[in-house]
């Protein structure tokens, strides 16, 4: 008794800090203030949710400052920046205004369902994970929206990846995840990627500095508004970044 | 130790082993019967593991999850959030 008393402590002073990176996301952003607000609030862990926008010519800034009113400044924090200035600075910007001490990273777009938050939740308390990461490839896991073609590039660059690196984590280049504060900075001061790559850097090098690393399995609906990317240049960008960290860690 | 290295050092065990077979260092009749066989054993095993791969691969592409409930619950979910923030008087 003594010892569930004590837990309940330690877990009630928690808090989760959502960084939600947007680039134009008029559209989504709402919906997804939405979902999280309810998927959360049931749930009764403490959040804020940052959203840091790059200086959306569509107006997301207007849309996040009305949501602010509807859902409160202590749960909606607006930590805008003037222009596109990359995902890893995105998360620097936003953990700077923190005040969590778990830090939750997803997409604005709806590709990633905030239901899956009480999860990743209850796998790192379990075991005092230090990074809990989505997965699209274990068990239930899966994407709604791809073709083929898309589904066999995912899978053969995920077992190549697999093979060279062993990185300990099915999902290397998703970006739903739960850290530890101080992990997360660590871990960002540590890397050297931009852009999508960034992600998949993150996790190789948890492995190298030996934090634990949790795997919760996600559906991923691909982009219900707007266009998806995965072009030539991603496929090259991925591939310099596999070789780099192959010979580098 | 880098990946990188971790493979270099197995590699170049297996191709000592390998040389020494071919090179005649190591003498047994079993090894000078079969000596075309040990001399293309690198190319069958790449060829194996080619197909591994291939297998591996295709099998997690068709059994990759398509998600089709969880596409049709955001839907629901989009359309009862915009109803409820209307109603909050969220302008979009």
């Amino acid at each position: 008794m003594a010892a569930t008393a004590l837990d309940s402590e330690i877990t009630k002073s928690d808090k989760y800090s959502i960084l939600l990176p947007t680039y134009n996301e008029r559209e989504n952003l709402p919906i997804i203030i939405w979902l999280i607000v309810k998927c959360l609030d049931t749930s009764g862990y403490d959040y804020e949710v940052i959203i840091i926008d790059d200086g959306s010519p569509d107006g997301t800034q207007d849309i996040a400052k009305q949501l602010q009113k509807i859902y409160g400044s202590n749960k909606i924090i607006l930590r805008p920046r003037e222009k596109k200035l990359g995902l890893g600075t995105a998360y620097i910007h936003g953990m700077k205004h923190a005040t969590g001490n778990f830090i939750i990273i997803m997409d604005a777009d709806l590709s990633h369902h905030p239901k899956f938050i009480p999860k990743f939740i209850e796998l790192q308390r379990e075991h005092d994970l230090d990074v809990v990461s989505g997965t699209r490839y274990k068990d239930d896991g899966g994407v709604h929206g791809w073709d083929f073609k898309r589904k066999l590039i995912s899978r053969t660059a995920n077992f190549i990846t697999q093979m060279l690196l062993r990185p300990g984590a099915s999902d290397l280049t998703g970006s739903f995840r739960l850290y530890k504060k101080d992990v997360l900075q660590k871990l960002i001061d540590s890397c050297v990627s931009k852009g999508y790559v960034f992600q998949m850097e993150m996790i190789i090098r948890a492995r190298q500095l030996d934090y634990t690393i949790g795997e919760v399995p996600i559906t991923f609906v691909d982009r219900v508004y707007g266009e998806s990317k995965l072009g030539g240049s991603e496929i090259i960008q991925f591939a310099k970044a596999l070789l780099y960290l192959f010979a580098t860690t | 130790m880098t990946k990188l290295l971790e493979w270099v050092s197995v590699l170049s065990a297996f191709v000592a082993v390998w040389y020494s077979l071919v090179a005649g260092y190591v003498k047994h009749p079993m090894i000078e019967k079969n000596m075309t066989l040990v001399i293309v054993s690198p190319l069958i095993f790449v060829i194996l593991f080619g197909l591994y791969a291939v297998s591996v691969i295709l099998y997690r592409v068709f059994t990759f999850n398509n998600c089709e409930d969880a596409a049709k619950e955001l839907q629901e979910e989009i359309k009862e959030a915009r109803r409820d923030l209307q109603e909050k008087g969220l302008r979009w």
